[in-house]
């Protein structure tokens, strides 16, 4: 008995290196002080009342960014983990099942459990406001996305704890990921983790497309509404018709690890090249999914500290929806070294190609928003401002990418690594940053601190370049993505070694960003005003922080950029003041059930990871069981009196 | 713009029905595009059969297995459901709970004679020798249908709990949205079936 | 091949200017930018092509970045115009929506044009010679149709002559790449892709495994050697000579996970490579052509060659179709 519980412990908990140990350690005592914390200062009600059970979209929205920060950190240690193993030739710090493992994590929690709620998180902070709305259109459903994503990073995570971590790629290709090549629960963290939260992302996309179309301010047309959330609509667009895809394909994979199918098997009729066509047909929409709301944001800053209306908004738009169109049309770029045919391998070259187009449209015209404009380089902007060369470089290097034949001697190398860096850390990471210092305020009512900002900003840049230029050399001398380790001979070494201090500058930038946080916290500028940048949109005209019902009256929108038009009328004295009306404010009302209902999916994922089925009919029958409490509840929602509104806003200094 | 506005539960002393049924439109839109989402879904699983058509990996075929006089029956009557969900939704139209919630019923009895049938066919064809681990084929057979099997049979534990809200609150904005979506949802189930029957089991036999 | 030099001249100047990387010229190490044979030179035309079309636009795009940057700050008294409300100019935009078309379409002309030449033998002139590999858990087989013999991670050729390589696998997805001679392509379990290489001049060349195949993946990496047509034919007499012959037992031992040395065989078992494509090929649609020509048999080249064209002629394979795409 005792030697079974042991054969079992052994083989449950990842066990064999001190790393891990050390890790494994902290985390136990987080979660112990975590919990001494709440107890202690009776914070459990607290924690349940406000965020547990929330659906005031603002609040998700900092509970999808304070998750994305902590997976950057998780995924930026992986990073700096594999930096250092190929800092030298030769180097014994992490063999070759770990690095595996760590490269793999990596890229997953990157791109799923970094990029998309830091994009969700944006989302809901901003578009509602912006929208001149009171909240999403399914604020429930909203809730649930965000607990769905949340427990299924947590059980992705989970893998490094017990059962060990998946290690066939962040796309996990067959037949690598297949029982024969990967046995054990690690795969199966990742299938579960990925699938859980893309059943949220998928909601999300169908919530915010429903919010834009029908939650607008009165007198908004399409034609008028901002370009963020133009952006926010396109990726929603993209989310819809992507993942339903990946959804399919993860669980092909699934049925063929758990239960013998052959869709992607070696033998049986399988066939491996239909889950690489599946899984980028998802994939390259997925990439543009996450970078078109940073395009959406640089539209936004760039305005705004240009002091300058957009240049060609028509154009912009239409860059938007023609990105979100080509992106489908793309995805065998990832695969021209399959030996596909010649016309099929010109088809998708110069598909990727035509993306280049709005691509650069789009570049364009912020350069002449700032042109005859007056810039200020204020946090928001200097992320912009560096974000244009890095992105038009990495988007160079995307073009040549797209050159078939030169694919043939790119593909898997460094060059690839490099490229994908420079579009979704130039594109991406400085595009949510930029995002983030910028609604900061309207969120917390308080600015990030500018002296420890600018010092977080120079150590990312230049730890980039000083990161990632070296590894396009690095493909040109042929070396190949996912070598756990090299030997001297190949001359790979300086340059390998400045891309790993790189690596480290940009940590060391995160952790002025950390600092800068917490230091702001206390000593940040506080906004009094509501506009503190002098802004053009819907949601500065809002004290900060916003109230829970946003907006007091909500707007009748005449312009676009409607807040500057009525900051230039007051100015002008054209301006007509028009009595205050207050009514009560329709409200939804919290709810337990996302909550509980994602930690039954929690279940379900957990019991098929281990192959327990038994755990994932209870999470079935748990799931199913909160789809009907829910669907008998008609209480759902209620109204905030004129007097309660008009008491919150005199506390954030608004007579009404 | 800080001028009033006229809101959705805008007017006097809020009234509440005009601002639940707006409410209510907004969430059959997003019903709309959740079925858009489930179309790509079967979208995928149908190009995923296509490609597996026909790697028999040595097994049975199709062809072989398939007893076409049972399919026939179970389409016709989940075609005739189909129709029973539209009688439902008109009695709703003329505010006719009894008659709604009776459709309803028949709605549901059909359904789960289908999946029974469903059920029946699969352990036929597990006897014959084809489960979902035979070869890609039957993997992909299995997959889709059963997909197609799941989803009504999520309808009818839906259509169940809604018709015990019919019979608690009568025809209401939020029961009358969510009749709605219900028969939308059935609908586009009976569309994905014909398709399936139509590339599935009668080029199946062909 | 004097369009290549010129261009190999710009190159230094292009790299320079673009600053990307530390080059001091192009040391030897930058395998991808010293192409030894005429398909890597062919892939290096067009990486240069790219490159400077995208420098084209690239260069003054930063330029005029850092020129607005500055002009445009908003510092006390900067007498640079202010025109607040000035959004929109379509001569302007126009330029913008064309310039990128009309470079988009001299680089899709280079790229479409050589996607055909590369499905082709580089070299008209000399009949090419077939050598067959297999990619396994973590080495590289490769087996000589015509002179019958086998290596191991090990690669002999003769130089000049064009190389049609058929690739395949018995182990997860892998890719064989030989930077210096040309581009790569994917080896996967059930099918041959094709590949044409030729080195012009005798020499050395480093090989690599490119696409992910689990826990040995680094080490899998395999020497080229070209040599003179006649020291090859040596080098094959010697090795069939000297060197055991593969038995089915040697295969089943070398398909094991693992890392092995250099390893030379006299002869494999005939129709190794057909064999090892048709145990994984069972189920797809060519199935039937597998099976009126049970490949055991292989009557070498002509034969599976034509099985394996039909292979890798993806385009009417499913999993290339679009209708998942059709919403």
């Amino acid at each position: 008995m005792w030697e079974n519980i042991k054969q079992f412990a052994s083989e449950f908990f990842v066990t064999g290196d001190p790393l891990i140990y050390g890790a494994d350690v902290s985390i136990a005592l987080t979660m112990i002080a975590i919990v001494f914390v709440l107890t202690k200062y009776k914070k459990w009600g607290w924690l349940w009342r406000e965020w547990l059970t929330t659906v005031d979209h603002k609040r998700i929205g900092i509970m999808y960014l304070i998750a994305s920060l902590l997976m950057l950190f998780r995924g930026g240690v992986d990073a700096l983990l594999m930096r250092l193993q190929l800092a030298f030739p030769n180097m014994e710090f992490l063999h070759s099942e770990h690095y595996n493992a760590i490269f793999t994590t990596h890229g997953t929690i990157m791109i799923l459990f970094m990029a998309m709620p830091m994009m969700f998180g944006l989302f809901n902070m901003v578009v509602p406001l912006q929208l001149g709305a009171r909240d999403v259109a399914y604020p429930f459903l909203n809730a649930l996305s965000f607990w769905l994503f949340m427990l299924g990073a947590m059980l992705f995570n989970l893998s490094f704890v017990i059962g060990g971590s998946p290690e066939a790629g962040w796309l996990s290709y067959p037949p690598l990921s297949q029982n024969d090549f990967s046995p054990g629960p690690g795969q199966n963290f990742w299938i579960w983790g990925i699938q859980i939260s893309g059943i949220g992302s998928l909601a999300t996309g169908i919530n915010f497309i429903v919010t834009i179309l029908k939650m607008r301010a009165p007198g908004m047309k399409l034609s008028q509404m901002p370009l963020f959330s133009w952006s926010v609509l396109s990726s929603s667009i993209m989310i819809i018709f992507a993942f339903p895809i990946l959804t399919v394909t993860i669980a092909l994979l699934f049925l063929d690890r758990f239960a013998g199918a052959h869709f992607f098997t070696m033998d049986g009729g399988g066939n491996p090249m239909m889950y690489l066509n599946l899984i980028w047909m998802w994939g390259h929409p997925e990439v543009y999914i996450v970078v078109v709301p940073a395009f959406g944001i640089f539209s936004e800053v760039v305005a705004t500290f240009s002091r300058k209306k957009i240049f060609g908004y028509k154009s912009m738009v239409w860059a938007l929806m023609a990105i979100a169109v080509a992106s489908f049309f793309t995805w065998a770029h990832h695969f021209f070294t399959m030996g596909t045919s010649a016309s099929v391998i010109a088809f998708f070259a110069i598909s990727t190609m035509v993306i280049a187009i709005p691509t650069g449209v789009k570049v364009f015209n912020w350069l002449f928003t700032m042109f005859r404009g007056r810039i200020s380089f204020k946090q928001p902007m200097l992320w912009t401002i560096a974000f244009i060369p890095c992105f038009l470089v990495g988007g160079a290097t995307g073009v040549m990418l797209a050159v078939a034949p030169a694919d043939y001697q790119y593909h898997n190398s460094y060059f690839l690594i490099a490229h994908f860096h420079q579009v979704l850390i130039g594109g991406v990471v400085f595009g949510y940053l930029a995002g983030i210092y910028y609604w900061w305020p309207k969120l917390f009512g308080f600015k990030l601190d500018e002296k420890l900002g600018k010092w977080g900003f120079w150590f990312w840049n230049i730890g980039f370049y000083v990161c990632f230029m070296p590894q396009y050399a690095l493909g040109f001398m042929g070396m190949t993505r996912r070598y756990y380790t090299y030997g001297w001979d190949r001359g790979w070494a300086d340059m390998n070694l400045v891309s790993t201090v790189g690596a480290f500058m940009m940590g060391i930038g995160f952790i002025f960003q950390v600092w800068q946080i917490a230091y702001s916290i206390k000593h940040g500028e506080r906004d009094k005003t509501g506009d503190p940048w002098n802004a053009r949109t819907l949601e500065w005209s809002i004290p900060s922080p916003a109230p829970f019902y946003n907006f007091a009256v909500v707007p009748t929108v005449k312009d676009s950029d409607d807040w500057w038009a009525t900051k230039q009328a007051k100015a002008n004295g054209t301006y007509k003041e028009e009595p205050v009306h207050l009514e009560p404010i329709h409200m939804p009302k919290n709810s337990g059930i996302p909550f509980i209902m994602s930690l039954f999916w929690f279940l379900v994922g957990f019991g098929f990871t281990f192959g327990w089925v038994w755990i994932a009919v209870i999470g079935f029958i748990g799931v199913f069981a909160c789809m009907w409490v829910r669907s008998f509840q008609y209480d759902t929602d209620y109204y905030v009196p004129v007097d309660e509104v008009r008491r919150t806003e005199a506390s954030l200094g608004r007579v009404l | 713009m800080q001028q009033m506005a006229k809101h959705h539960d805008h007017g006097h002393g809020h009234d509440h029905d005009h601002g639940h049924e707006e409410h209510e439109q907004l969430k059959v839109l997003g019903f709309w595009i959740f079925v858009v989402t489930d179309c790509i879904l079967f979208g995928s699983l149908f190009a995923t059969y296509a490609v597996m058509m026909h790697s028999y990996a040595g097994g049975p075929t199709g062809k072989e297995l398939f007893e076409l006089p049972g399919i026939i029956a179970s389409t016709f009557i989940l075609l005739t459901s189909s129709f029973t969900s539209g009688l439902a939704v008109l009695a709703m139209n003329k505010g006719k709970v009894k008659e709604l919630i009776a459709w309803l019923a028949v709605t549901a009895v059909l359904g789960l004679s289908f999946v029974v049938l469903e059920i029946n066919e699969f352990t036929h064809l597990v006897h014959e020798g084809a489960t979902i681990a035979t070869s890609g084929f039957w993997s992909a057979f299995f997959t889709l249908v059963g997909t197609h099997g799941l989803h009504v049979s999520v309808g009818l534990f839906w259509m169940v709990a809604l018709m015990i809200q019919l019979k608690r609150r009568g025809i209401t904005p939020v029961t009358r949205r969510k009749v709605t979506n219900l028969s939308l949802y059935w609908h586009f189930l009976d569309v994905v079936w014909i398709f399936l029957f139509t590339v599935v089991y009668l080029m199946g036999v062909m | 091949m004097s369009g290549g030099k010129m261009l190999r001249q710009i190159q230094f100047w292009i790299l320079a200017a673009l600053a990307t990387v530390l080059l001091s010229g192009c040391g030897s190490e930058y395998l991808v930018l010293n192409p030894k044979g005429p398909v890597a030179e062919t892939q290096y035309n067009l990486i240069i092509i790219s490159t400077i079309l995208c420098a084209v636009i690239i260069i003054p795009v930063l330029a005029l970045t850092a020129f607005i940057v500055y002009r445009y700050r908003d510092t006390p008294g900067n007498k640079a115009p202010y025109k607040p409300e000035w959004a929109h100019n379509t001569a302007l935009e126009v330029i913008w929506w064309g310039i990128p078309v009309v470079i988009i379409a001299i680089l899709g002309y280079f790229t479409v044009r050589d996607v055909y030449v590369l499905k082709e033998s580089p070299n008209k002139e000399v009949a090419p010679m077939t050598i067959q590999v297999t990619a396994l858990d973590w080495k590289w087989m490769f087996t000589y149709p015509d002179q019958n013999i086998a290596t191991v991670n090990y690669l002999e050729i003769p130089a000049g002559v064009p190389i049609h390589f058929q690739v395949s696998a018995e182990a997860p997805m892998n890719s064989f790449w030989v930077p210096e001679l040309g581009g790569q392509i994917y080896a996967m379990a059930g099918m041959a892709t094709e590949l044409y290489l030729q080195a012009d001049e005798p020499g050395e060349f480093q090989g690599f495994s490119s696409n992910f195949s689990g826990k040995d993946f680094a080490h899998m990496q395999f020497k080229v050697v070209a040599k003179p047509q006649d020291e090859f034919n040596k080098w094959v007499d010697e090795v069939k000579g000297t060197t055991p012959a593969m038995s089915k037992e040697d295969y089943n031992e070398l398909k094991k996970p693992g890392l092995t040395e250099k390893k030379l065989y006299s002869a494999f078992p005939e129709g190794l490579f057909e064999e090892i494509l048709a145990r994984y090929s069972h189920g797809h649609d060519m199935d039937h052509v597998m099976k009126k020509e049970p490949a055991v048999t292989g009557e070498k080249s002509s034969e599976t060659s034509s099985v394996t064209h039909q292979m890798s002629d993806m385009s009417s394979m499913p999993g290339m179709d679009h209708s998942g795409m059709k919403h």
